[in-house]
Parts: C-alpha cells; structure tokens; sequence
C-alpha cells in the first residue's frame, strides 16, 4: 500500500513580493544613455586635455574650448546666424520640392506600368550617376547663387524619394488586391483605398534617405562656389587653416543630420503604426 | 429556386513553367440552390479555388456559363461576396473601417446604412467593442470574424468561402465553424464554402461536392442528411463518420501520384 505522501510544501518566494514591480535602479533605466554619454564626454575630454598641453597644432586639428569660444563669437559678431538662414532656407526649398516631386512622379511612375517602362532607363541612368559629377553642369545652368543650391539639394533628395515610392506602389499585397476587386472596386478606389496608403511608409523612409542625402547637398553645393552658408564656411575654414571655423560647420552639419534624421524616424515611426509589431 | 448555376464549365490555360496546357476545370456543371451551404472538397490542384474564382468573377472563363439568378456572371459583382483564406484585411484601417470596405468600394448603401450595418455584422461576429482594434492586434480567429462580417455587411446573394479556416489551428476552427453555422442559420444566404477538409465541409453543408484533380472535375456529390441546427457533437455521430469516410474513399481513388509528381 502506498503509504500517505506528506510533503511540506514551503513557498520559495513571497508571493506579495513578486507581484511588486522589480525595481530597477537608476542605472540600470538608463545604462545606454549613461555609457554612452559618459565615453562622449571622455573622449572631448581627453582631447581638450591635449590641446590645453599645446599638444595639437591648431593647423591641423582644432580643441574643444576653441571651436566652442569660435561657436559663440561668430554667433555674436560674425555670420554664423546669416550662414546657418542662408543653407537651412536653400536646404529646405530643395527638399520640399524633391518630397513633392518625388513622390507625385513615383506615384504614376509606380502606377502605370507602361510610363514606368519609358522612364526607367533615364530615371535610372540618373540614379546610377553620383550627384556631385553634376554638380559643375548645375552651376553651369543656375549660376553660383542660392538657385544652384537649392537644386543640387532637390537633385540630391529626389532620387531616395522616388525610387521609395515606386518601390512602395509595387509593393502592392497581391491579398488585398484581390479583396478590392472582388467587392467591385474601381481602379481609382483601389489606387485611393490600397496602394496609397501601402505605399506611405515607404514613401516616409523615402523622405529620411532624402533628409540625409539633402544635407550633404546643400554642403556640397556650397563648397563649389558662392560666398554664404555652412558648407562655405567649411570650405573657407579649410582654405585658410582656421580649423576652429572649419570644426564649428562640421559640428552643425552633423548635429542638423541627427535632428533631421531623428524627426524623419519619428514621422516614419507615426505612420506605421497599424504595422504588427516588428 | 436555383440560385447559382453552374453549366459545363471548362477552364484552360497554358502554364508557362510546363510548357503545356493545363486543364483546371473540366466540363463542371451544378446548381445551388437559394438559401442552401454547399461545400467544395477536393485535394489541391482539383480546381476548387479555380471554381471559386470564376464563380466571384476574378478569372475570366471562356467555355460554359455561369449565373447568379439566371444572370451571367461577368467579373465581380455586388450580388457576391468572398470570404478569403487569408483575411486579406487593409492593415492601416481598424476592424469597423474594414467591416464597410466592402459596402464602401460597391457603394450601394448610404453613410448611415453602412454605420448601421457596419455595427450590426461587427457585433454579430462577436467582435463588439474590437471597432477601433487595427488588423495587426487580432489573432487569426478574429481576423477571419472580420472578414466574415465585411462579407456579410456587403449583402451578397451568394456568399463565397475559400478555405477561410484553414490557417486556424484546430481548436479555433471547430468554433468558427460552429459560429459560421449560427451566424449562416439567421442570414440564410447561399453559401459555397470550399475546403480541402472532408469533416469541415459534412459538418457545415447540405451538400458537399467531391472533386479530383487532372484535370479538375466533380467527382460526386454527397446529400448531407443531418438537420439542423448542428452541435459540434454531430463529428462524433456515428453516420457522421460513415459518410466522411465514404467521401474519403473517392478522394483517395484520385491518382495521387500524378499529383506528387507533377513537377516537371
């Protein structure tokens, strides 16, 4: 006969314990944050440490405090807020322009097949050239003022948009394609109901790649002529050894591309949201 | 009263991969009558889903003829509806702008008819206080209640089901179908349900047609005796299994092998 189990049977953890939320510390909540801008201000620190030793000649690399005093100086008494108007207003007339247009042509590009087959050899010889060997024939055809940078930065992000949004009206999901059709759906009602919004996320992504190339546009553009804007200032700063001046443009170029690109994920990020989760 | 007729239906088309024709359908005819849940069984490549989609107007057929209450069948049309295997639902609209989808693209309703039968269908699928849910948040079972619904809001005459439970486990299926028979017992529609699973298709039709492949043909069709309303119990009914395994035994007289091999 089996004899009567008698097993003590002791919880191992507190019940009312567990189901408190685990606390994590402050550490712990923001590990990413605090690793990564501690080794930032490290390494600004190790270089500051450098060139306050005289280290580091000032042709060929600037400081931290030098290119921070320049920063303020050329705020305060120099064309530092001119330049920063001048890119950022042909900066953003390109980009419109490249949003508007990329995404209207990759539209009926993606859309009608037989226009798309017409198209694609220019559209993708122009896509294969790099944009700066064009630039040259662009000053060529706007001259050096604001009109050549405005579209080399429209030249710039056109392409990313495009090509995203035809990609995106390819896309089509072949189901829902099917469902439109079987509930009568016109070609118009399927182009509004189906394809568009299909193709918006893509479009979105589009957009970034097209922020991002955009920004080095307008650099670009500036460098090879005129006498305004951040990419001159670099160029300029480079021309004449001020490695401060030259630091003070690269550090606002890269600062712009995180703001822009950052905004440009959130809005991709918006419009995805009836994605499932990835 | 007939319904839906299907008269000596063939359909043929070349296949690129084999180099040769492949008859899909061949010289299918049958009648469904109004108010009456037909089932299509067969093993792949037996040209259901074809039927299927010659009856919804999505493929083009050139020999026989098809119609809907002696019209002929000529594309889509509002007097169908289809209920898809996969839910093929717009993943950027919530569960009620999916429901009137269909309503909206036919535009035979005004905006307060489709509100009105928009909630009615959503809750009838039981999926009442989901409106605002996207696609992506629901699990297969709900997503297949909303595709349901969005077919039954179009107000169709004959309601087409290709496999809609197939990609559903087993247990979710058997409620679906219970569900589908409750929900079909109070709309009284027309129904072709095709499905590749013999028990699924006794369990819910008044008939089931057996097909087989190569070329795709209408092997028999079986006279479900049962009443209704149905319990899942009726599975495990002794006479349930006989003609389930009766229905098995024409389908397994199919050369299956021509069937496995037919990559050419």
């Amino acid at each position: 006969m089996a004899k009567p189990i008698d097993v003590k049977i002791t919880p191992t953890v507190d019940v009312t314990e567990v189901s408190k939320r685990p606390r994590k510390s402050f550490y712990k909540k923001h590990e990413e944050m605090i690793l990564g801008s501690l080794s930032m201000i490290i390494a600004i620190a190790i270089w500051e440490a450098f060139w306050q030793a005289g280290k580091i000649s000032p042709l060929f690399l600037s400081g931290p405090s030098a290119i921070a005093k320049r920063f303020w100086e050329d705020m305060l008494h120099g064309t530092l807020l001119d330049d920063l108007r001048y890119s950022g207003t042909n900066f953003l007339l390109g980009l419109i322009g490249a949003i508007a247009a990329g995404v209207v042509v990759g539209i009926i590009v993606g859309w009608y097949k037989r226009i798309s087959m017409i198209a694609g050899p220019f559209l993708n010889a122009l896509y294969a050239t790099p944009r700066v060997a064009m630039v040259p024939l662009i000053i060529i055809w706007f001259g050096i003022d604001y009109k050549s940078k405005v579209f080399i930065v429209f030249i710039s992000a056109f392409f990313p948009v495009l090509v995203n949004t035809v990609g995106g009206m390819r896309a089509i999901d072949r189901d829902l394609l099917r469902a439109a059709r079987a509930f009568c759906a016109s070609d118009w009602q399927i182009f509004k109901t189906v394809a568009i919004p299909g193709a918006v996320p893509f479009i979105l992504t589009g957009v970034r790649q097209g922020v991002a190339l955009g920004l080095i546009g307008v650099v670009v553009g500036e460098m090879f002529g005129g006498s305004q804007g951040i990419g001159f200032m670099v160029a300029y700063g480079g021309q004449t050894f001020a490695t401060d001046t030259l630091f003070v443009g690269v550090i606002i170029i890269a600062f712009a591309g995180i703001v822009l690109t950052a905004l440009a994920e959130k809005l991709e990020a918006r419009f995805s949201e009836w994605r499932p989760e990835r | 009263m007939q319904k839906l007729v299907v008269d000596h239906l063939s359909k043929r088309y070349w296949r690129e991969k084999l180099d040769r024709e492949v008859v899909a359908l061949s010289d299918v005819s049958l009648a469904v009558e109004d108010g009456e849940f037909l089932a299509v069984v067969g093993p792949s490549g037996c040209g259901k889903t074809t039927l299927m989609n010659i009856i919804a107007g999505l493929l083009p057929y050139e020999e026989g003829t098809v119609s809907i209450d002696g019209v002929k069948v000529n594309g889509p049309g509002t007097d169908r509806a289809v209920v898809f295997q996969h839910a093929s639902l717009l993943p950027w609209r919530s569960v009620a702008g999916n429901v009137r989808y269909g309503m909206e693209m036919q535009r035979r309703f005004d905006e307060p008819t489709m509100k009105e039968r928009c909630e009615k269908f959503t809750a009838m699928v039981g999926l009442k206080g989901f409106e605002k849910h996207y696609p992506g948040e629901l699990s297969g079972g709900m997503q297949q209640r909303v595709n349901l619904a969005r077919a039954l809001a179009a107000d169709p005459k004959v309601l087409l089901m290709d496999e809609p439970f197939a990609a559903l486990d087993a247990q979710t299926r058997e409620f679906m179908q219970a569900e589908l028979l409750k929900i079909w017992s109070e709309q009284k529609k027309t129904v072709v349900f095709i499905t590749h699973q013999i028990n699924e298709a006794v369990y819910l039709a008044d008939r089931v047609v057996v097909m087989s492949p190569r070329p795709g043909r209408i092997k028999d069709i079986f006279k479900v005796p049962f009443g209704r309303p149905r319990g899942l119990e009726l599975k495990r009914d002794p006479k349930f299994l006989e003609i389930e395994d009766a229905i098995w035994k024409i389908v397994e007289d199919t050369p299956e092998k021509i069937v496995g091999g037919r990559r050419g």
